[in-house]
């Protein structure tokens, strides 16, 4: 995936513009509301997470065993199993797919998956039209705009700026009424549904045991794109597998509750091979591509546990810097705190290290997250590489350089603390400083810096000492 | 009992009131108090930026200190005791002698309000009659689990909530202030606004990290909210 840099130029919109945050933050608060009355409501919580957790780690461990096992049974179902190492390839296996088959008209199901491969760019490059048919995928590909949140693509949108997107672009009238958007998306997506040759989806999780493919969704346009077109195409990262239908029932149990305060998401499609001779619909072909990109890279690593994730978006959700900023901002497909390690882990660290630095590692994340996956130390582990390889800026590096130096000799670190506060008071106002200087100057934009005492609290203690009290 | 003191560089260099009360109440709970006078940092700053073989050094010397004195180390400080009982091993983990002195350490370190409450059991409250809100620090909250002990302390004040934003980070994070400034400053106005509109006359807290950043913002706001440790609280100090 192209790296798109230039974290502070984006902040900055951001910071110009509060309007997309601010509807980032009406949407998160509402659904974190109901993730947490879910997960207090479901007295089994606990145990599910913990199991959950035990389930993802077991897998990945073993993720060659498993892999092979999903494909083995996916194929004696009849469906067609390609190893995409990267973008590219697995952009190219449906290209070609499409080329071969005739497919003019693609309908897609929502998939981060193929965000991260540009798919819908790759096959419109050859002339196949593609329709996303998720709502906020829909609105988002309208509007020519990309998903800011895993799985509320349009989290950045009031419903206001959905009703002038499709009166623009659908030639409908205004109207910010939501029954009247999803009835005219309803109405402009059947057709599509009818005609396409090609349905496309994203995979919740695949079970290695009976090679199915399970895809939550609450809109029915899962289902649709995954039974009407006579072809199918599932994407799905390698990580994505568990090994039984047990394991499945577990880890559904605690998808939907963290992501958006469900018991369960209103379809829940399980996807066992193409239509079979007796039965009356579902695809001719169904095709699942398990792509690599990066992944494979990633295990057996200090950043593996991130691939346990399941795509919940609740640590997004929980996050104080996501809240304030939104999802753009990351410039990745996967934005917040499991983007901010599964962005740099997958493509590198250089063009991705602003990342792993927007977080105060405030440990909210780990605490919401259903399979309690440490992000924060995994955070720290990329801060520790941003220093090593030499991409943290000089500034910070000579100063905490100084003061480690400084620290680890008492002497030196009762004079230094002695010359602080002589400058410090020299900026003051009643104790308190209203402009630092070079790197610190941000800090007291918006906030007063206390002046360093004049007696720090060594002195005082040994001053009490020597005076016998 | 002989409990040593790590007073914390925040404290040490920019809120020495707050060792002074920390020595207070623990007197006051029966504690004869030590301090290390070769103490400095515990390394965290420079542990959360990345410069791991800083804090390392850092750490290696806060161990040599603090390990072969007597008795429980208190700390005004949960971020701090994180550091130490959560980092410390893995950071020094490849030298046998300083991975003995880290677990030693760590088994001894306590946050203040943890020592009073969940050690010592103390009768010691605040007593105050202002309205008292209480912002949790995340390292504190998350990683200590520190949430029962402050509000046994402050028990019987008049407590003003922050509601949904009480257990939200209030955006300091160490040098994410300083190298994120503004993502800082959106999260403490939010803080802020909870700060103010919650009718509190005192917030506290049990790090002062956090606090000098929400005392920086509310003064530049010329707020009338007032922003003390616990420990300033518990030592009657107003």
């Amino acid at each position: 995936m192209e790296a798109r840099v230039d974290f502070k130029g984006r902040l900055q919109r951001s910071l110009d513009d509060r309007g997309p945050a601010s509807k980032v933050e009406f949407m998160v608060t509402r659904v974190t509301a109901n993730a947490e009355a879910a997960r207090q409501d479901y007295p089994f919580t606990d145990v599910m997470r913990d199991r959950s957790r035990a389930i993802r780690l077991h897998t990945l461990a073993n993720l060659d065993i498993y892999l092979e096992e999903f494909a083995e049974a996916a194929e004696a179902n009849g469906t067609a199993v390609f190893f995409a190492g990267d973008a590219d390839e697995a952009n190219r296996y449906v290209v070609d797919l499409a080329a071969r088959e005739g497919v003019e008209l693609v309908v897609k199901g929502k998939s981060m998956v193929t965000e991260e491969t540009e798919l819908n760019a790759a096959l419109q490059r050859d002339g196949v039209e593609v329709v996303e048919t998720d709502l906020g995928e829909f609105i988002a590909q309208l509007a020519g705009d990309t998903p800011s949140h895993i799985i509320g693509p349009i989290a950045h949108l009031s419903r206001q700026d959905c009703g002038r997107v499709m009166s623009e672009k659908l030639g409908i009238p205004y109207t910010d009424d939501p029954d009247q958007l999803v009835a005219a998306a309803r109405e402009h997506l059947r057709e599509r549904f009818l005609t396409a040759g090609m349905g496309i989806t994203g995979c919740n999780l695949a079970v290695a045991e009976t090679g199915s493919i399970a895809l939550v969704e609450n809109e029915g346009n899962g289902r649709m794109t995954t039974t009407s077109p006579r072809i199918l195409v599932v994407f799905m990262g390698m990580e994505r597998i568990v090994p039984t239908f047990g394991d499945l029932s577990v880890l559904l149990n605690v998808l939907a509750r963290s992501g958006t305060g469900q018991s369960l998401s209103v379809y829940t499609n399980l996807l066992t091979g193409p239509r079979r001779p007796d039965e009356h619909d579902g695809p001719e072909q169904v095709h699942v591509v398990v792509l690599d990109n990066g992944r494979s890279s990633m295990l057996g690593g200090d950043l593996a546990e991130i691939l346990g994730c399941i795509r919940c978006g609740a640590c997004l959700n929980i996050c104080p810097v996501y809240r304030q900023v939104g999802g753009h901002v990351y410039g990745s497909v996967y934005p917040g705190p499991v983007g901010s390690v599964v962005t740099p882990g997958l493509w590198g660290l250089a063009p991705w290290h602003d990342l792993p630095q927007a977080s105060t590692l405030c440990g909210a994340c780990q605490e919401v997250c259903p399979i309690r996956i440490d992000i924060p130390r995994m955070l720290l582990r990329l801060r520790e590489r941003t220093v090593d390889q030499g991409l943290a800026p000089a500034w910070l590096g000579w100063s905490l350089r100084g003061f480690a130096k400084a620290a680890s000799s008492p002497r030196r670190f009762a004079s230094r603390e002695r010359l602080v506060a002589r400058l410090g008071r020299l900026g003051s106002r009643d104790g308190w400083i209203r402009r630092l200087p070079g790197p610190a100057r941000g800090w007291t934009a918006s906030r007063d810096f206390p002046v360093p005492s004049r007696r720090p609290f060594r002195q005082r203690w040994e001053e009490r000492d020597h005076g016998g009290a | 009992m002989a409990v040593q003191l790590f007073v914390t560089c925040l404290v040490d260099a920019l809120k020495p009131e707050v060792g002074e009360a920390t020595v207070a109440v623990l007197e006051a709970a029966g504690c004869e108090v030590e301090f290390p006078a070769d103490q400095s940092c515990c390394g965290q700053p420079a542990y959360n930026a990345g410069f791991r073989s800083d804090a390392r050094r850092m750490a290696r010397h806060t161990l040599d200190v603090l390990d072969g004195t007597d008795g429980p180390i208190v700390l005004p400080s949960g971020s701090c005791t994180d550091m130490i009982i959560h980092h410390y091993p893995g950071l020094v983990a490849d030298d046998p002698e300083y991975a003995a002195k880290a677990e030693r350490v760590a088994g001894r370190a306590r946050e203040l309000t943890q020592f009073l409450v969940d050690d010592l059991d103390t009768t010691l409250r605040v007593d105050d009659d202002r309205t008292i809100a209480y912002h949790p620090s995340c390292h504190g909250l998350r990683n200590l689990g520190i949430h029962a002990q402050p509000a046994t302390l402050l028990e019987g004040c008049e407590r003003a909530s922050l509601g949904s934003e009480e257990k939200v980070c209030c955006g300091f994070g160490g040098v994410f202030s300083v190298k994120q400034p503004e993502i800082s400053n959106l999260m403490l106005q939010q803080k802020l606004d909870a700060v103010e509109t919650s009718g509190a006359a005192v917030l506290c807290g049990g790090d002062v990290g956090c606090l000098m950043h929400i005392e920086g913002g509310l003064r530049r706001r010329a707020s009338a909210v007032e922003v003390r440790h616990i420990a300033e609280l518990l030592a009657g100090e107003r």
